[in-house]
């Protein structure tokens, strides 16, 4: 190695988005041969962004928010010797938002350079997958089920019965498809992962081929996600040129042949059955289950799918032991989830925590309250089919069968923070909006029923006599949506909607109740 | 499912024959089914392939690659038609994506996109609108992804998240002057 000093600048979208490149391109300029510049994945604390790292003897040092003109007086004040400045945030580790994190998943993130093999295998890469190659496939699918891991994508079915399930199918071939059309508003550890630690997913991906018999896997990424697409290609190039997968997985005689594909804007196709239609060649129209895509999946073959941060998980679980990952959790919701801090909030960011924390503890605790300085009125928790949680749910553990009990979701983690100027009856009719612009239109109650409840939520806005009526139709027409629909698209539009009728009445030009809704009347 | 239709027996009687396509179109028409038509479930990167190099999926490519896949024009128009990424018409020079999905919502992503379409002269349409000067398409994205830095746009294929009125204006400047 050189001595050169080692500074890094994120590569992360959202790292870009706010100017990154910019960053790289001045510190090259101005420090020239004395740094050795890593475009790594972020460490998932966005306000901060662009983070520019600098290697010290210490650890790394922090400095952010870094503007293009701050470089100059950065340099000036020793940012090669971890400096003193008004942007130094200490070491990186230290930040007590990243120190009280418990990081399995993302314990890699913002440390590495995503498409370094070797930044990989240094920082436990491939251990899971080497494990898993030394044990038959029920052997994984026990570690697997044993961990408690369920499905991360908000559904949270068990991962071990599925994989158990495709391993006795019998077929000539078999499927893994991982889902990465993350189209939920407030989500974005999906990305996060493919494009700052793109190798965890592949070798996820190759232990579940290894535990069911798959050699064809398929990521189905959303075409929103350009550079998470070019990152995932790069890498499966890498690893596949390294023999991580490809004809011969490590040697095996295990072939493990993966592929990118990329959706075309079209947020149904996170629904599983959608998303097979689509990397078929057809309509993302949801299917009737059964037949389980377990059974019958992509190209009528037994299949895995399962969502990135499911697959990402695997690695930790077989590297380390399903007891080690079992024990992070409450109840029946075992291990971490990366919760992501989104919206109208002042550290927005991503936090993996294990289950059990609350919502308070996450939106003031890690978030430190509004971006705006104004008081939190609604959050909405899990992506855009959750309920808006009203406050006197803050602290009602995270765990899905807590979340569950109220008529809540914690669904993909996703957390939108909304100010006291939000309109709950405009984000209700919104919610109602959007299911009918992106409705795959096969079955009823979510193809019609969504635009009869824009229709109905302007009826109740408008006042009038005929108000309390408008408001029976909303619950009954909610009511239908919620037991008639195929699948969560219509199923669980209600939850947002009913959840805002129901805790902020007065957005609606509704009397406030002088009792609190009993939780009967509550969505689901 | 239903066996597949010869390519003609599904074409709507005023569709365009191939032979008008124009030659650029059956080029890049010919070159992603050589590239691409052999995969499993070819239609939807063959249609990328087509946008990525022409902007759009002419109307005029429908038949050859419902020809080459085995499938019915009326097929591949409703796949063309149900994603909300393909297009079938050419956009304007620049794209200008605005997030108005919930997280940018929290963040004045109505007001950005009011704004929007009266700064670039674009129509408030739910499925995009092109300016008269065909320099910008705006249209209307739900979400991407960069939800803790709200609210977000994307230029082209550049992204730029914590997007205010002013920045908004100082990103789309440089779309309507130059040419091309």
């Amino acid at each position: 190695m050189s001595n050169k000093i080692r500074v890094f600048v994120p590569r992360d979208s959202a790292a870009l988005a706010v100017g990154a490149d910019e960053v790289a391109q001045a510190l090259q300029a101005a420090a020239g041969d004395a740094i050795e510049l890593v475009r790594n994945g972020s460490r998932g604390l966005f306000w901060l962004e662009p983070l520019v790292e600098v290697q010290t003897p210490a650890g790394r040092v922090a400095y952010g928010p870094v503007n293009p003109e701050d470089v100059p007086g950065l340099l000036a004040a020793g940012l090669l010797q971890g400096g003193e400045h008004a942007l130094r945030q200490g070491v990186t580790e230290q930040i007590p938002y990243l120190a009280l994190q418990e990081r399995l998943t993302f314990r890699r993130m913002g440390v590495t350079d995503p498409l370094s093999l070797a930044d990989y295998e240094a920082h436990e890469g491939w251990a899971g997958l080497r494990r898993a190659l030394a044990m038959d496939s029920a052997g994984i699918v026990h570690e697997l089920t044993h961990s408690g891991l369920r499905g991360r994508g908000g559904a949270a079915f068990p991962a071990g019965i599925k994989w158990k399930t495709v391993a006795h199918a019998r077929a000539a071939q078999k499927y893994i498809v991982c889902n990465a059309d993350e189209g939920d508003s407030g989500t974005y550890s999906d990305r996060m992962t493919m494009e700052g630690d793109p190798y965890v997913l592949i070798e996820g991906m190759t232990i579940a081929a290894l535990a069911v018999g798959a050699t064809q896997g398929y990521i189905y990424v959303r075409s929103e996600y350009p550079h998470a697409v070019a990152t995932l290609n790069e890498a499966l190039a890498r690893a596949k040129a390294a023999g991580f997968i490809g004809d011969s997985v490590l040697g095996s005689g295990h072939a493990f042949h993966l592929h990118v594909r990329m959706g075309a804007g079209a947020y149904v196709c996170g629904e599983e059955t959608a998303l097979l239609e689509s990397l078929e060649g057809r309509r993302g129209i949801v299917r009737a289950k059964p037949p389980l895509p377990a059974l019958k999946g992509l190209f009528g073959q037994p299949t895995v799918i399962n969502n990135v941060i499911t697959f990402a998980s695997a690695p930790i679980i077989l590297a380390r032991g399903a007891q080690f990952y079992r024990d992070y959790g409450v109840g029946r919701s075992h291990g971490t989830l990366p919760f992501q801090l989104a919206g109208n909030i002042r550290h927005g960011g991503l936090v993996e925590k294990a289950f059990g924390l609350t919502l308070r503890e996450l939106v003031y605790g890690f978030g430190g309250g509004t971006a705006s300085g104004r008081p939190i009125k609604a959050i909405q928790v899990g992506g855009p089919l959750g309920a808006y949680v009203p406050e006197d749910k803050w602290d009602v553990p995270l765990d899905y069968e807590a979340y569950a009990a109220f008529g809540g979701v914690v669904g993909h983690g996703g957390i939108v923070v909304h100010d006291d100027t939000a309109n709950l009856a405009r984000l209700a009719r919104y919610a109602m909006d959007f299911c009918a612009l992106e409705s795959c239109g096969k079955c009823t109650p979510c193809r019609i029923g969504s635009t009869r409840g824009v229709e109905v939520i302007d009826r109740i806005t408008a006042g009038g006599p005929q108000q309390p009526q408008q408001v029976k139709l909303l619950r009954d027409l909610c009511d239908t949506m919620l037991h008639g629909s195929l699948c969560a698209m219509g199923g669980m539009t209600p939850y947002p909607v009913l959840s805002a009728l129901n805790h902020y009445p007065q957005d609606f030009g509704l009397a406030v109740p002088d009792v609190p809704v009993t939780q009967a009347t509550q969505a689901a | 499912m239903s066996t597949p239709h010869a390519s003609d027996s599904a074409a709507p009687p005023d569709a365009a024959e191939p032979t008008a396509a124009p030659k650029a179109v059956l080029q890049a028409v010919q070159q992603a089914l050589d590239e691409l038509a052999h995969l499993p479930g070819a239609l939807l990167p063959i249609l990328h392939a087509l946008q990525d190099r022409l902007g759009y999926v002419p109307e005029a490519g429908v038949p050859l690659v419902a020809e080459a896949l085995n499938l019915s024009r009326a097929e591949v128009h409703g796949v063309i038609s149900y994603y909300h990424h393909f297009r079938s018409s050419p956009p304007g020079r620049h794209v200008v994506q605005v997030c108005r999905a919930e997280s940018c919502q929290s963040r004045g992503a109505e007001a950005l996109w009011a704004h929007a379409c009266s700064r670039l002269g674009c129509a408030d349409s739910d499925h995009g609108a092109t300016n008269a000067d065909a320099s910008v398409t705006l249209l209307p994205v739900y979400c991407l992804g960069l939800c803790a830095s709200s609210p977000a746009i994307a230029v082209d294929e550049r992204v730029h998240a914590r997007v205010s009125l002013q920045r908004f204006d100082h990103l789309v400047a440089p779309l309507q002057t130059q040419e091309a």
